[in-house]
């Protein structure tokens, strides 16, 4: 590896933690410093004001505010999230078994959306404006308009209630084996999976045709090179970058889609817990909810950068 | 027996989908009849839209985008390839004939390795084994004069020149030894003293090599130094088709013969007169750089007159224009307009400076909003400055479309309804329209056909004599500055290394840049290409 | 007049019908919507077009004054985040130096959290009103139009037409409105279409999760949260206004994607 690729990787990865850090910022800052009072906020408005007062001191809401975030961030980065207001546990152990299973949920919806889309934006590409491309084209597009909630009941409605195939609620629990655990996910799995599919299948296709209006594709076409080695030899290593940003970002798009899905199935994950306790106005664990889904978000938006930044001819062979 | 490449009546369509029309089929090629002998180089010459890239593809039966092959034969080797199924076709693309592009830099797979390039076609027809092919391509290399022909093939495209990749395209079209080389404006997008170097080695090769070609280009002095015979087109028609002597020394058609006298304006240099600009040990840097891109440049022009910039790309005469405009203000030095001290930056000087001192543009395309009309583009400035409103705004931006030449009817149109010159007319207008002392002219005729070209610059010329309009005019285009300029300053690498009146300038004794440049520029005539390189002083940047 | 196809003319129509719906809503629903006038879940009547709802009121009713709410709401988030991205994004472009960073850098670090997420986050403090919403959404969806109307402002700044202002003396504001503003207006106008279809979205989504519009208040988001329990014991309540969400944003889309094909083809044709 050239030095000039290890530096650029190393720059975007403390790019990115910076920008971690100031996520951090942004999200305390958000859920503190906001004109309604979070004692206020979480009693409502018939709060006595000792009940109050004794709220904000639990809170710790009399300190400044620099000494609350700099206390709350030490705590993060030592493991401790702190503890949840409305039933006192620990956040930190509640969130480590629902976050095993939101990755087991959002693992099955990759490794089946990730292929099926770039195999699909392929043929879409290959046949671009052709019969094959409208209908995938078609289809994308009523789909990218749903919201995953409106998807999830349609799946729910005909596939668990009118047709009996998979149980309408994803119970999982834990000393459950892989394929019973698999079974009970499936359904949200489908739901996921064409919630992602769509965009992730027509960013593949742009990317795809993208590379293929290049003039070194007529060069290759000149050369008398059959249409399966134009595309395997000289537009696909060039796809690669692009269409790994793709898959990238739709991953971190399939962030958002599990929070809903889980409420809609009532899976006993990460979209679920933070749901309940948004609605339970309970800040620690918003914060930390909130942190962990940007954590993933912008993980994931860095690994997307390094394998461009690995995949650029440019930066690998500098001059 | 008959020759290599027979094309005969051949006829090539399109569909074209003008915005918010019908799709309709428009005829690029019509009935065009030409052929190529084995070991012999056809010239197709032609401005843009007359077809000679689109009949340069068809010897290898290829349309680009929704182009078709619908009338006529192309004969290759005896056999009609209109007439060859696409599996056929791949059997003799790459094989029998190959293409050379005018971008190698995007031409080749910025993902892979050259060697692995330019061997591709000779493995993929199985003409030879891979220790062959490499050592006939490392030969090649040589041939053409490429550093290193023995490492060489180990770098990526971005790696090396442009003048370089163009001759590592040309080794990868020769490699499988085809009978034909298409080669499509192989040096245009090239500098000059660049174009020379890649046009020479490309004629070794032929002579070589032995093969035939076919070599496209709109510039006919080019294609006098390599071809034996030349087809001139225009708008998908033949024009004239003969042997490059008789072409050149005795053209029949009036198209043909405008061709060859193109860039022969006479222009009679003018009398020394009281300066109009005067830039004095100007220094110049972008920001957040630590290059000077201009090093203690003086010049002077005359009121009234022209001074050129000549120089590459690269030589910092576009920057001098953003310097004495004042995009870009200079680091150190004075500039002089009008008899008063130009304040360096653009923010602080006054309107009557921004009036008096006006420019136009390269791409009129983009020099024009495209949402306004005529009419306002040319208005804009008559209200700006002069306050002209209504009628008797309008009265003078009419008056002014006649200046240009231009009729009536164009007032209410739009940029996109104008034709490239007519384009250049109207930014050449609203310069005017501010009454200016001095107008830069920033290559304005590089992005035109030849004719067009002319056409401008005799029209620039015209309203010099009319206003007493003085021209800073930059261009890396030498026929051009001897057709118009009364100065020269010649620039390379930032530094104006020559400046004085173009009598002098033009005339030996040489420096050695200077001699490098007006001796690679194209001369319309035989032999020249030889000539040139049979003494030259200094070898060109791009090597 | 250019030739407009059926798929965007199909779009065009049912986007007018839903907004009429919304517009005129005291006026067409034959219910109160907080009336209970049936049994629960009553099927498809005369009575009851689309029957009724999970404690017995008028589903047909409840629907158009769901119209009402998420229309509004999607409506004037899309205004907030076009008026301040745009007016930002343009600035951005043109002034350039430090505002350009600061606002950027800024843009850059909301866009670091998933929208939904953060809008979750702020709604944990926030009494969750309607004005609330607006501007949660329309602040947050504000990033994503100053973004591409910075983008399309830069390629049109360094236009030459827009130097050639400059040289010729003119000020910032004539740069923005004669020289900017028309040639971005096209992309722009494609993009209000889609920013419109997120916010429908997004509120919806919202209101499914029961952090949206809040009750005796409904919208459609909030229609399926409340019949959702239904559709286990087969019913399809929660479905219908499912539907009405997605026909909404797909003849939105239709129309959003004529005009960016518009743009395209007018860009094409200037090229060629």
């Amino acid at each position: 590896m050239g030095h000039p690729v290890v530096i650029l990787v190393a720059q975007r990865i403390a790019l990115g933690l910076l920008l971690l850090l100031a996520v951090s910022v942004l999200i305390f800052v958000g859920t503190q410093l906001l004109p309604g009072d979070v004692a206020q906020a979480i009693l409502g408005q018939s709060a006595t004001p000792e009940s109050l007062a004794n709220l904000r001191e639990q809170l710790g809401l009399n300190e400044p505010a620099l000494t609350r975030y700099f206390s709350w961030l030490g705590g993060i980065l030592q493991g401790d999230l702190g503890v949840a207001l409305t039933n006192g546990q620990d956040i930190a152990t509640a969130m480590g078994q629902r976050l095993g299973n939101t990755m087991f949920l959002a693992f099955w919806a990759a490794i089946i959306s990730v292929p099926l889309a770039i195999l699909l934006g392929l043929i879409a590409a290959r046949y671009a404006g052709r019969w094959p491309d409208k209908v995938i084209s078609g289809v994308t597009l009523t789909t990218i308009s749903l919201p995953e909630f409106v998807v999830g009941y349609i799946v729910l409605y005909f596939i668990a209630v009118r047709w009996q195939l998979l149980p309408s609620m994803s119970m999982v629990f834990p000393g459950m084996g892989v394929f019973e655990r698999l079974h009970a996910v499936l359904l949200p799995v489908i739901v996921l999976v064409m919630v992602v599919l769509a965009h992730m299948m027509r960013m593949t296709r742009a990317a795809i045709l993208n590379v293929m209006q290049s003039a070194y594709i007529e060069t290759a076409e000149l050369k008398g090179l059959t249409p399966f080695n134009v595309i395997w030899k000289h537009a696909f290593p060039n796809a690669i970058a692009p269409v790994v940003n793709v898959v990238m970002l739709n991953l971190a798009y399939l962030v958002v889609g599990v929070v809903v899905v889980e409420v809609v199935f009532v899976y006993p994950g990460m979209g679920q817990y933070l749901v309940d306790h948004v609605a339970k106005r309970d800040v620690p664990v918003v914060q930390a909810c909130g942190l962990v889904f940007a954590a993933v978000y912008i993980g994931l938006n860095i690994l997307a950068d390094v394998i461009s930044i690995l995949a650029n001819p440019r930066l690998r062979h500098p001059k | 027996m008959p020759d290599l490449l027979e094309i005969k009546n051949l006829r090539i369509e399109a569909t074209a989908y003008p915005p918010g029309e019908p799709p309709r089929d428009v005829v690029l090629v019509d009935d065009v009849s030409v052929s190529v002998a084995q070991g012999k180089v056809l010239g197709l010459i032609g401005e843009s839209g007359a077809g000679k890239s689109t009949i340069g593809l068809s010897a290898m039966a290829y349309g680009r985008g929704g182009v078709r092959l619908t009338g006529g034969q192309v004969m290759l080797n005896g056999r009609d390839l209109l007439k060859q199924g696409a599996s056929s076709l791949r059997g003799l693309r790459g094989r029998e004939v190959t293409y050379v592009a005018q971008s190698a830099a995007a031409a080749f797979n910025p993902a892979k390795r050259l060697m692995e390039q330019v061997i591709e076609t000779t493995l993929l027809h199985g003409l030879m084994t891979r220790d062959q092919a490499e050592t006939r391509a490392v030969g090649l290399f040589r041939t053409l004069g490429l550093p290193n022909p023995e490492t060489f093939g180990a770098r990526y495209p971005h790696q090396v020149s442009g003048g370089q990749l163009q001759r590592a395209m040309t080794a990868m079209a020769l490699c499988p030894k085809p009978d034909l080389v298409i080669f499509d404006e192989p040096t245009t997008a090239l500098d000059v003293t660049t174009q020379i170097d890649v046009l020479a080695a490309i004629k070794d090769a032929i002579r070589d090599t032995g093969v035939a070609a076919l070599y496209i280009t709109h510039d006919l002095a080019v294609v006098a130094q390599v071809a034996d015979d030349i087809l001139v087109l225009r708008g998908g028609k033949k024009v004239e088709y003969g042997t490059t002597r008789q072409i050149i020394t005795d053209p029949q058609q009036p198209y043909t013969q405008a061709l060859v006298s193109v860039r022969s304006i006479d222009h009679e240099e003018k009398k020394e007169a009281p300066s109009v600009l005067s830039v004095a040990q100007v220094t110049a840097r972008y920001r957040g750089t630590t290059f000077d891109v201009l090093k203690n440049v003086t010049v002077d022009l005359p009121a009234g007159q022209t001074l050129a910039v000549v120089g590459e790309s690269g030589s910092g005469k576009s920057t001098l224009a953003r310097v004495i405009t004042g995009l870009l203000p200079a680091s150190a030095g004075r500039i002089t307009f009008a008899g008063r001290a130009l304040s360096p930056a653009l923010s602080s000087r006054t309107k009557n400076d921004l009036r008096e001192l006006q420019m136009i543009y390269q791409m009129a395309d983009t020099a024009m909003n495209p949402r306004q009309t005529v009419g306002t583009i040319i208005g804009r400035p008559l209200e700006f400055y002069f306050g002209l409103r209504g009628d008797a705004k309008r009265r003078r931006v009419q008056d002014l479309l006649d200046q240009i030449e231009m009729g009536k009817g164009y007032l209410d149109r739009y940029p996109a309804e104008l034709s490239g010159g007519q384009k250049q007319r109207v930014c050449i207008a609203r310069a005017l329209a501010a009454k200016p002392k001095l107008i830069i002219c920033d290559e304005v005729t590089s992005a035109l056909d030849p004719l067009v070209a002319d056409g401008i610059l005799k029209l620039l010329l015209n309203l010099q004599a009319q206003e007493g309009v003085a021209y800073l005019f930059i261009t890396h285009d030498l026929a051009t500055v001897r057709a118009i300029a009364d100065r020269i300053a010649v620039m390379y690498r930032g530094e104006v290394v020559r400046y004085g009146t173009k009598s002098d300038v033009l005339a030996p004794p040489f420096d050695n840049y200077t001699d490098l440049l007006l001796s690679s520029v194209p001369e319309m005539r035989l032999g020249w290409l030889e000539e040139v390189l049979a003494h030259r002083k200094m070898e060109s940047a791009g090597n | 007049m250019r030739r407009i196809p059926i798929s965007a003319l199909i779009g065009m129509v049912l986007t007018g019908a839903f907004f009429a719906c919304a517009i005129f809503a005291d006026l067409i629903a034959p219910y109160n919507m907080a009336e209970i006038v049936g049994g629960v879940w009553d099927p498809m009547s005369d009575k009851h077009w689309l029957g009724t709802d999970a404690i017995g009121r008028d589903l047909l009713s409840r629907m158009i004054y769901g119209a009402q709410t998420t229309i509004w709401v999607a409506t004037m988030a899309t205004i907030l985040s076009f008026s301040l991205g745009s007016v930002l994004g343009f600035l951005a472009a043109t002034v350039g130096g430090w505002v350009d960073q600061a606002l950027s850098r800024f843009v850059d670090l909301i866009m670091a959290i998933p929208s939904l997420i953060l809008a979750l986050v702020i709604l944990s403090v926030m009494p969750v009103t309607l004005t609330v919403l607006i501007m949660v959404m329309g602040l947050l969806d504000a990033t994503r139009v100053y973004r591409l109307s910075r983008a399309v402002a830069v390629d049109i700044t360094v236009m030459d037409y827009v130097e050639a202002a400059r040289l010729r003396g003119e000020g910032q504001s004539w740069i923005i409105f004669h020289e900017i503003l028309p040639n971005a207006l096209s992309p722009l106008v494609a993009e209000l279409g889609l920013r419109f279809i997120f916010a429908v979205l997004f509120i919806s989504t919202l209101s499914f999760l029961g952090l949206g519009v809040q009750p005796p208040l409904a919208d459609w988001g909030g229609l399926v949260k409340e019949n959702s329990a239904g559709l286990v014991y087969g019913i399809p309540a929660a479905l219908i206004p499912a539907m009405a969400i997605a026909l909404l944003a797909i003849s939105v889309n239709l129309v959003a994607d004529w005009i960016l094909g518009r743009t395209t083809s007018l860009k094409g044709g200037r090229g060629a």
